[in-house]
């Protein structure tokens, strides 16, 4: 018996502390984990609306989003990892090979 | 308020401080174990609105796996310690981002769901049976696809991340 708009605070909160960590780190890993915080903001959301509609459909998805953003790490921790190997630096703002 | 709003209260407030403290952090690994505290306690917040299997998953998932995986590139990295290395030169830009999109965020709550509306609804039992039973029902399709795209981001790190014969 949780009041809904409490849940979404949370959820709103936790998806700015991401928004502001995409933003301000250079270091690859640590935007990786900014963005994992923004993905947990929206399964918060997804699972308060299932309680708040009395549908299953919102955790069933945020079960999806949990499984695509393992994924997501694997392949984003690879990357990161070959940089390293090839660039000796995992700073963003020094990937700017591709960049015009 | 009920017992349950206060035990959120209490875990949302915990979570917060530590989704602060992992864009702010200056050493890499103490991001990682503040992520730990964050993702423990949105797997309560699961539990105590009643998704039970997803709560569960939450912790077994993100606390067990993806937070390993993280340590271990931040290991394999080196990572550099310190705010000058770690964040960039837009950081007071990012701040003032972030804080817009969450007053903007709770604005556009307070909107659609006032603060003052006093309704509750009871948590949706969300146990491994019913969660099962719902997934092989309704989403049979989507669930091969995730297995599929799992398999494949699993071949795929395995390819990027591996050394090169005579490297």
């Amino acid at each position: 018996m949780i009041r809904l708009p409490m849940v979404l605070v949370f959820a709103a909160l936790l998806f700015s502390a991401g928004v502001y960590g995409v933003l301000a780190r250079r270091n690859a890993v640590m935007v990786l984990m900014a963005i994992e915080l923004m993905l947990n903001a929206v399964n918060v959301n997804l699972v308060a609306f299932a309680s708040y509609l009395q549908d299953m459909t919102g955790q069933i998805f945020s079960l999806f989003v949990i499984s695509v953003a393992a994924a997501e790490v694997g392949i984003g921790l690879a990357i990161v990892i070959l940089l390293f190997r090839n660039r000796a630096s995992i700073n963003v703002d020094e990937v700017s090979l591709l960049k015009w | 308020m009920t017992a349950q709003e206060y035990a959120f209260i209490t875990v949302a407030v915990i979570g917060s401080i530590s989704a602060v403290a992992v864009v702010t952090a200056r050493n890499v690994v103490h991001a990682a174990l503040y992520l730990v505290v964050t993702l423990s306690t949105v797997g309560i917040t699961f539990l105590l609105l009643g998704a039970e299997f997803v709560g569960w998953v939450q912790i077994l998932i993100y606390v067990g796996a993806i937070v390993i995986l993280f340590l271990f590139g931040l290991m394999l990295t080196k990572a550099p310690i310190g705010r000058d290395t770690l964040d960039n030169q837009q950081r007071w830009l990012g701040a003032v981002v972030g804080l817009a999109i969450f007053v903007g965020l709770v604005s556009l709550v307070n909107r659609a769901f006032p603060f003052s509306d006093t309704g509750a609804t009871p948590a949706l039992p969300g146990t491994t049976g019913v969660v099962g039973d719902e997934l092989f029902r309704h989403y049979v399709l989507p669930f091969e696809a995730v297995s599929f795209l799992l398999l494949a981001a699993l071949i795929g790190a395995i390819v990027l991340a591996r050394k090169e014969e005579g490297d």
